[in-house]
This record gives structure tokens, C-alpha cells and sequence, in this order.
């Protein structure tokens, strides 16, 4: 039942909105300093705090931390879509030359659909089970673009075929719990670049699927984003998935970028121990059966009262005097795009002498670090690279 | 294997009734769809006690829309005064009233005027409680929590009294009473939309509508109402049958319309001071009332069994 008539609601944008003027050179999404705080009764939880970045058309950034680092508050800080009430906003976001950073719902509504999009975590809630797929893909069709019914559906039937949906005439008419959660994703990726975003945010989209979907979606994910020369966020907690996929990651912890390079050389020299720890903790397939893993011990710090210097010096192995006292900056590395926050880093004489003078004194537990860091190997071992090339 | 249509104009007509389905698809599954792919022809068996009240229901409705065709005394002028407060005969199955009126009329004719304030009170309510229900659920800030108190207000008040206090201060019409019931009604149809929309619109779902631009208005219209109207139909349904009672007790209480007015609540008060020497008067029209709810009851949880969404097939 539609209480609504049936009519074409007004166009959201006019057409100099929608195609800007500006040059096209100049990065697409330029952040910087941007933190969120959620006010609770214990205080100021500062989810994201001080991330900076910049993002260029048809790239995709790599989002990568642990459950709690800030990664899905800060794509939703970037979108917009936080709650109305006790949200500290601060910093700067500009898009296409454009400061969005404190801009209402009513402004940011003309960039959702249109220029940023996002495919959710778990496409079994992200669809409405009371509409067949056939509307929830014309609606934001018809909504933004001014086009026909007849129009909306030839091109809801493209799109479907385009995300690799079998039979796409007759899942048009189905409603979403007659689909696999595979096919959902795809319908939800379907609906995210309906209207031709120029961003998209995939926040963890295959966490909620079967191991043996995720390549695909992943896969065609990156296809898309290559056709439609998209700039794409991917959100994730799995160094794995971004390891073929990102042009570039960031690794976030505590609300902060700790270290952020180009793919290649993140995975090559690796400075921040938690990347190195994250890379550590995927499963090798050359490693014996039974082989425990290498396990980041501890939890995440609380939010409200974060430790006063590294956030990760309660975790971390190679943890001296002046991490607990004084936070590293975002230090430029030697390599181009490459910086990290860390006193230690992995990889150079002081972060080894840092880890020596750790397990001189027994403070390092036993197996969990080892001498020289096998980087490389580990990224082929644990299929990353097997991974990465399906993608195109 | 389905038989193939034999003549010309058969096989035209199955043509047509396919068009639209995929050709690959037979024509019933197209029904099976809307029910979803388990247990479809389970779903859609309804049962010999849901027939029996769809029976009743288009009885009673159809011959209190249909009463001035059937064979029927005129219910208010026609009247047999040698035989007052006469038992059920053949020829006044429910018998005679004190004034010598046809019970079996005044209760076919009642059942118009019963039948409209139980249906259209609970409409009005139905859409004013649905509106209010979806705005005080989904903007849970300051506006929400007014039309949630005002709810709470309109719910603590003895609902009777209410009902009796608008009758009496806007006159016994069957407008008037429909309004009264209409505003109980719409705090309790609220009060479920309202709960039934604070859980949905906290679905990813209208997060993921949001992020593709969908203004408030569509948000709540398009993407949550489809999901509370289920609630609210069942529920509607029942509070049919208690506005119906509750005509019924406005009558005794002669709030009801005027006693010149038939109404299955009007019939009753005229039988209550012969209840001891002729209860038939008292008993039809009740018995009528109590089948009605009965049917009314039962079919609400039908619809709510058939449109309950299982979180699992989700």
C-alpha cells in the first residue's frame, strides 16, 4: 500500500549542480583534520580524532583497524550520517571544492545518491523486506534523475545484469529475503551506483558474507569502480581485502591514521608496529596446521580516556619510556606518500633496538615477534596476492 | 503438467493471463511470490474457522448494506401490537420487541449503523494514529516526545468517559458517536505505530535510503510504513470489534445515537426492561455483537499470521 501518488518527485539537483564547473584536476575529497566525538555519560568519546587524507578520482583508499579504531565513523563522518544529537564535529571536509564538513542533511542531501554513495556491512538488514528489488533500485533512479518509469526499469535491468546477477528480469520482481546474502550485496551495490556516484564508501562489505562471495563482491567492487572511474573508500578490518584492491591504505587506530602508504609500499616497509601486527595476525597458509596465531594482545584503549602518549603503547612490543609519554606526529617517511606515527618504527635501528631492549628485559611475551619482519612473504602467504588477481 | 487449452479463445485467454510473468514461469507461482517460496500453498490455505468468519463478516455486512432490498418489516414504523414481546416464529425469526417492532429488521438495519461507526471510527483513527504513530517514532527528539505524551494523556483517560463526554457535548448523531470512538481509537493505533516505527526506522535500511538521498517524508512513507501497516491492520481489526462493544455500552449509557436510530446497542437498550419475561429482544442483537467480535477477533490474527515477517527470512 502506497499512501504516496505515484508521481515524479522534483528533481533534487539542478544540472550545473550536478556537473560542477570546476576543473576536474585536484583531488575529489580532501580531508583534514577531522574529528568526531560522541557525547556519552562518561564523557567525550573521541572516535575520530585528527584524520587527515586526500583522495583523487578513480582511487581507492583502504581503510584498515580493529573493531572500535573509528573506520566506520569516519566514512560515516565524511557521508554525513551521524546522528543529529550529541555529535562533536570539528575539521574540515571538501568535496570537489566543496567544504561539506558542517553541512546540514537538507545540503548534504544533494550529494547523497548523486556524487557519494555507500554499500552497507550487512545486506541482510539493508534492504527493505516490504519492496520488491525492482523499486528499491528505480526509486533513487527516478528520484534524482529525470527520466521515465519505462526508462528507470531498462536501467535497473542493466544494472543488475552488471553486477553479475543470474536471471535479473525475474529477481527485479522478488523481494529481498528470496535473494542469497551474495546477491544482496550485489543488489545493494546495484542501488549504491544507480545514480553515478563520484564516491563511493563500501564500509565492510563483505564482513556479514560467505567466505566464498566475498572475492566476488570484492571483485566487483573494484570492476565497477574502474568502469564508472569512481573514487572508492573501502572499509575493512582485513589487511587481505584491501592488499590487491586500494591504491592506497590508511591504517587507523584509536580514531587515528598510524600509518598511511601507497598498497606497495605499505605491505614493503611497514613502520607502524600495528600494521606490522595486523599483517602478523593473518593466517599463513604455509604455516603448519594447529599453528597458533600471532595475536595482538590486549583490547583497543577506551576512548573516553585514552592513554596520554601512542595509543598503542599499552599493546605494543616495541613500547619505550617516551611512547607512554609523548603521542609521535605523523612522521613523512622516505617514500613518497608514506608517513606513520611512531618513535620506534619497525624496521629502522631504533625500533630493532627498541624490540631488543624489550625482550632484554622480558617484557616481550615469547613467539609473537620475530627478529627479522617477513613482510613480504607473509602478503603471498596468506594469499593476499592470489587474491588481488582476480580483479580485473 | 497443466491441461492445454483446447479452443482458440482458451488458449487466447491464457495467453493474456500470462503476460507480464516470465515466460518461463507458471501462472500460479506469480501468487506464491507475494507469499514467499516456503511453505506458499500452506500459507495461503486458510483454514474452515478463518472461512466460517469471512462467511459471518459477509453476512453481516452484506445484508446491512443490502437491507432495504430484503423482504424485511421496516424496522422503526412497522409494528404488530397484538403481539408484543412475542418469542422467535417463523415469521419474525427473532422474534417481537416490546413495541410490537421486528427484532430480526432492527438488528439487520442496527447493523448499518454499528457496522459504519465500528468501521469508520476505527479508519479515521486509523490513519490519524498511523500518521501521528510514525511521526512521534521516527523524529524521537522533542517532537516525538510531545506526540508520545499527548498519547500517553489522551491513553490514561478513562476512555469511556471520553467517548461520553464528546457525544454529549457534539449531540447523538452517528457522525458525532463515530468521532468520539474515532478519538479513543487514535491514541491506541498510535501507541503501535509508534513502537513498531522506533524499531524499524533503526534498520539499516533507512540509514542505506538516507544515504541515497530519500527526504524524511519518503523515508517514513516508503521504506517504514510498508512495515508497520501489518501491525496496525491486525490490530485495527480488532479494535473494530471493541468499538462496536463499546457502541454498545455508549447505548446503555444512552450515549449512543438517539433511540429513534437503530443500532445493535439501541436494539439492546429497547429489550432491557423485558429481559426477565422476553430476553430473545436482548439476546439477538447481542448474540449478533458477540459472533461479529468473535469473527473480527479470529481474522485479525489470520492477517497477523499471514503478514508476520520472521526476522529469519530476512
Amino acid at each position: 500500500m502506497t499512501l504516496l501518488p505515484r508521481r515524479r518527485v522534483r528533481r533534487a539537483l539542478d544540472t550545473d549542480q550536478r556537473f560542477p564547473t570546476e576543473p576536474l584536476d585536484g583531488a575529489l575529497l580532501e580531508v583534514t583534520d577531522v574529528r568526531t566525538m560522541f557525547q556519552t555519560d562518561r564523557g567525550l568519546v573521541r572516535a575520530v580524532d585528527g584524520v587527515s587524507f586526500s583522495l583523487e578520482r578513480g582511487r581507492t583508499l583502504g581503510v584498515v583497524g580493529e573493531s572500535g579504531s573509528g573506520k566506520t565513523v569516519l566514512s560515516r563522518s565524511i557521508m554525513g550520517l551521524l546522528p543529529k544529537s550529541g555529535v562533536v564535529r570539528e575539521g574540515s571536509i571538501v568535496f570537489e571544492g566543496r567544504e561539506i564538513g558542517h553541512a546540514s542533511p537538507e545540503e548534504m542531501r544533494s550529494l547523497w545518491g548523486t556524487q557519494m554513495a555507500m554499500v552497507f556491512q550487512d545486506p541482510m538488514t539493508s534492504l527493505n523486506p516490504v519492496m520488491r528489488i525492482r523499486r528499491q533500485i528505480t526509486e533513487p533512479l527516478l528520484y534524482h534523475l529525470d527520466i521515465s518509469r519505462s526508462y528507470a526499469n531498462e536501467l535497473a535491468l542493466a544494472l543488475l545484469t552488471s553486477v553479475g546477477i543470474p536471471e535479473p528480469e525475474r529477481r527485479l520482481n522478488e523481494y529481498p529475503h528470496q535473494l542469497s546474502g551474495g546477491m544482496r550485496q550485489r543488489v545493494m551495490i546495484a542501488i549504491a551506483i544507480a545514480c553515478g556516484p563520484k564516491l563511493l564508501f563500501a564500509d565492510e562489505p563483505t564482513t556479514a558474507l560467505d567466505v566464498t562471495v566475498q572475492a566476488q563482491i570484492l571483485d566487483l567492487l573494484q570492476a565497477q569502480q574502474r568502469e564508472r572511474f569512481m573514487a572508492m573508500i573501502l572499509v575493512t578490518h582485513d589487511l587481505g581485502v584491501v592488499a590487491g584492491r586500494a591504491d592506497e591504505i590508511a591504517v587507523m587506530y584509536a580514531g587515528r591514521i598510524v600509518e598511511k602508504a601507497p598498497t606497495t609500499t605499505l605491505f614493503h616497509q611497514m613502520r607502524h608496529p600495528y600494521t606490522e601486527a595486523l599483517v602478523r595476525s593473518i593466517p599463513r597458509l604455509t604455516n603448519r596446521s594447529h599453528t597458533r596465531l600471532d595475536v595482538i594482545h590486549g583490547r583497543p584503549p577506551d576512548l573516553v580516556n585514552a592513554p596520554p602518549g601512542c595509543k598503542f603503547s599499552p599493546r605494543c612490543p616495541y613500547v619505550q619510556d617516551r611512547c607512554r609519554i609523548e603521542e609521535p606526529p605523523l612522521i613523512d617517511a622516505d617514500a613518497p606518500g608514506h608517513a606513520y606515527r611512531c618513535w620506534f618504527p619497525v624496521g629502522t635501528p631504533e625500533g630493532r633496538a627498541a624490540l631488543e631492549r624489550n625482550r632484554a628485559e622480558g617484557r616481550v611475551p615469547v613467539g609473537t615477534i620475530a627478529d627479522t619482519v617477513p613482510a613480504a612473504d607473509t602478503i603471498s602467504a596468506a594469499g593476499v596476492d592470489t587474491a588481488s588477481s582476480g580483479g580485473a | 503438467m497443466p491441461e492445454l487449452p483446447s479452443s482458440p479463445a482458451e488458449r487466447l485467454a491464457a495467453e493474456e493471463d500470462r503476460e507480464g510473468l516470465p515466460p518461463s514461469e507458471p501462472l500460479l507461482q506469480g501468487l506464491a511470490v507475494e507469499l514467499g517460496p516456503q511453505g506458499a500453498s500452506a500459507r495461503r490455505r486458510l483454514g474452515i474457522a478463518a472461512w466460517i468468519a469471512i462467511a459471518w463478516m459477509v453476512l453481516v455486512i452484506g445484508s446491512a448494506v443490502l437491507a432495504s432490498f430484503l423482504p424485511l418489516k421496516d424496522p422503526i414504523n412497522w409494528a404488530d401490537s397484538s403481539h408484543l414481546n412475542q418469542g422467535p416464529t417463523l415469521a419474525h425469526p427473532f422474534g417481537l420487541d416490546g413495541s410490537g417492532r421486528d427484532v430480526l429488521s432492527r438488528v439487520v438495519y442496527g447493523g448499518r449503523v454499528s457496522l459504519v461507526i465500528g468501521f469508520g471510527s476505527i479508519a479515521i483513527g486509523f490513519v490519524l494514529g498511523g500518521v501521528l504513530g510514525l511521526i512521534a517514532g521516527y523524529f524521537k527528539g522533542r517532537i516525538g516526545g510531545f506526540i508520545g505524551s499527548v498519547l500517553d494523556i489522551f491513553l490514561a483517560f478513562p476512555q469511556l468517559i471520553l467517548a461520553l463526554a464528546v457525544v454529549t457535548f457534539l449531540g447523538r448523531t452517528t457522525v458525532n458517536v463515530t468521532v468520539a470512538l474515532a478519538i479513543v481509537s487514535t491514541p491506541i493505533l498510535a501507541r503501535i505505530a509508534r513502537a513498531s516505527t522506533l524499531t524499524w526506522s533503526e534498520r539499516e535500511f533507512v540509514l542505506a535510503a538516507r544515504a541515497q538521498g530519500a527526504r524524511h517524508r519518503r523515508i517514513m512513507f516508503r521504506e517504514i510504513l510498508p512495515n508497520v501497516l501489518p501491525a496496525m491492520f491486525s490490530l485495527a481489526l480488532l479494535g473494530i470489534a471493541v468499538v462496536i462493544v463499546a457502541e454498545g455500552g455508549l447505548a446503555i449509557l444512552g450515549a449512543s445515537v438517539k433511540p429513534q436510530t437503530v443500532s445493535w446497542g439501541n436494539v439492546i437498550v429497547s429489550g432491557k426492561n423485558s429481559i426477565s419475561n422476553a430476553p430473545h429482544i436482548v439476546l439477538a442483537p447481542s448474540i449478533v455483537i458477540f459472533l461479529t467480535v468473535l469473527a473480527l477477533n479470529y481474522l485479525g490474527d489470520v492477517i497477523r499470521a499471514r503478514f508476520d515477517v520472521r526476522e529469519s527470512s530476512l
